[in-house]
């Protein structure tokens, strides 16, 4: 075939180069659906519960990620700080996962059970108040909005369309056990829970 | 842990399209590689016929060095294939992966800080808060896992204790120290609003103040003092002086003749902290440090009935977490 072919011909030229550039991920993404180590939860992982969901989402509202990864290297300066390095069968559950790609705070991978719920709270309302140095902006406001759950179930229903492995009861549960709650409870609850499963391992 | 392996099927779908593609690299830059300089016959080299705005292209072949790079990056790509592992589940000539690379990571440094450490763990805590170098380190310890809630200067702040004014929830001799350490806290006060009634959470705001020496109503603080030995004393003690005393076994109930307080805010007054504390209750919450310092530690069933010294040889580093919070409390 002649280039000249391909090169006037802008419909056959985005066909080939969509055809060179599936052969990565050909290669590199598809058997990572067939793998057990990328595909199965690792023994203990439970969903998120209605209120940490709700967290969940005012995570990603807020961009904590711009400023916070969840995702552990193996490395030794990682998991000296941080705790054990993060699998992927750790992550199984999260539409999308919160991995992040840089690191203004800390890691927040492991970050559950690490502090106290006070400090959580003290440390979202004015994160000077407990730690003098830091330049994280104060997220006082959330302790005053109180959510009702009306989307909760939903969004519990959607990501069980995605594989994770909710009850009805669950489900139908999620407006009561989220109403009346401020967002501040739902990310202290959201952050408390996580890397957890895989804490003792270190 | 799930196995890293996939099966035969993908494994030789990772390896059938990854040489498959060099194949098909290689193939394109000799199939298409064109030696000869054309010439018409007056000596002028042909263009390719290209016009553009009257800018045209000679049809040279690549220079040679362009085109010994592009069998260079093949040449790269078939060695870094052979030695590390990119084509399904072949692990590489050099064996290599990221795990591993952290255990030697791991075991490496082991190999360099286990002995400092170890020597450390040998020496007595009380030897170790005057050594300069044993606190350099155990400053760095609990600027990483402890400055978090109580401050880089270790003065706490509201809800956290200040280590730095010999003032105890849990008491501060060595043992109590390396065992709040270990297992963490939990000082839980229950909110008494119900049994006092409102009237009753001012008397015995009055009462908690006056035990401290603090500026009181005399009449409340009479009126409150049998409710105090009937609900507050059983843990803070018939004279208030809290349950540090019990040391290891301490509920972490605070001195309330000390005028410290744990929980005041910036710019609130005593009196509405305590008042506050009494309505609502409260639950500090220190988790237990154990696994944090000395990563992969693990603890045995008979850890209380261990000496000091196979305390510290288990866990170095709260060793010297210990000595550090230890050392900061002398002279005070």
């Amino acid at each position: 075939m002649k280039h000249e072919i391909v090169e006037k011909n802008v419909g056959l030229m985005m066909v080939l180069i969509l055809v060179v550039i599936s052969f990565g991920g050909l290669a590199e993404i598809t058997p990572l659906f067939f793998q057990d180590s990328t595909t199965k939860p690792v023994e203990g992982l439970k969903p998120l519960n209605a209120l940490e969901i709700e967290g969940r989402d005012i995570y990603v509202r807020e961009g904590c990620y711009t400023c916070h990864s969840q995702m552990i290297r193996p490395f030794r300066a990682e998991t000296e700080r941080y705790g054990n390095y993060s699998v992927a069968g750790e992550f199984v559950y999260d539409h999308p996962f919160q991995w992040g790609s840089k690191r203004t705070g800390p890691d927040l991978a492991r970050v559950g059970g690490r502090y106290s719920d006070d400090w959580h709270y003290a440390h979202l309302f004015n994160p000077r108040d407990v730690v003098p140095e830091s330049v994280m902006p104060a997220y006082s406001w959330m302790n005053y909005q109180v959510m009702d759950g009306s989307n909760t179930a939903t969004k519990m229903q959607r990501l069980r369309v995605l594989g994770v492995p909710y009850t009805d009861e669950d489900i139908a549960g999620a407006k009561d056990f989220v109403n009346g709650k401020t967002e501040m409870d739902a990310v202290v609850a959201y952050l408390q829970q996580l890397g957890t499963v895989l804490k003792d391992t270190r | 842990m799930t196995s890293q392996a996939m099966s035969g099927f993908w494994s030789l779908w990772i390896s059938v399209i990854t040489l498959g593609v060099i194949a098909f690299c290689w193939w394109l830059l000799y199939g298409n590689r064109k030696t000869d300089t054309a010439q018409a016959a007056n000596g002028e080299v042909e263009t390719t016929g290209h016009a553009a705005d009257g800018i045209e292209e000679y049809d040279n072949p690549l220079p040679r060095w362009w085109f010994l790079m592009f069998v260079t990056t093949i040449v790269f790509g078939l060695c870094y294939l052979a030695l590390y592992p990119g084509l399904g589940n072949f692990k590489g000539l050099l064996n290599w992966s990221s795990t591993g690379q952290w255990e030697d990571e791991m075991a490496h440094a082991e190999e360099f800080y286990a002995p400092i450490f170890d020597q450390y763990a040998q020496i007595d805590v009380q030897t170790l808060a005057n050594d300069p170098d044993a606190m350099q380190v155990a400053n760095r310890l609990y600027q990483n896992n402890c400055a978090v809630c109580h401050g880089s200067s270790a003065r706490g702040g509201y809800g956290f204790p200040n280590l730095t004014n010999n003032s105890w929830l849990y008491g501060g001799d060595v043992e109590t120290i390396r065992h709040t350490i270990i297992n963490g806290r939990n000082g839980l006060m229950p909110p008494w609003v119900d049994m006092l009634g409102d009237e009753g959470v001012d008397t015995m705001s009055h009462y908690v103040l006056s035990l401290s020496g603090l500026e009181h109503d005399a009449a409340k603080v009479q009126e409150a003092a049998p409710m105090f030995q009937a609900i507050c004393s059983s843990c803070h003690g018939s004279d208030g002086k809290g349950s540090a005393a019990m040391g290891i076994d301490s509920i972490g109930a605070p001195d309330l003749t000390a005028n410290t307080w744990l929980y005041q805010q910036p710019g609130e007054s005593v009196y509405d902290s305590v008042s506050y504390t009494l309505r609502h209750g409260r639950n500090g919450l220190m988790p237990a440090q154990a696994r944090y310092l000395d990563y992969g530690v693990e603890l045995p069933a008979n850890l209380d009935s261990l000496t000091p010294k196979e305390k510290a040889e288990l866990m170095p580093k709260l060793h010297l977490v210990t000595a550090y919070i230890y050392s900061l409390n002398q002279g005070k």
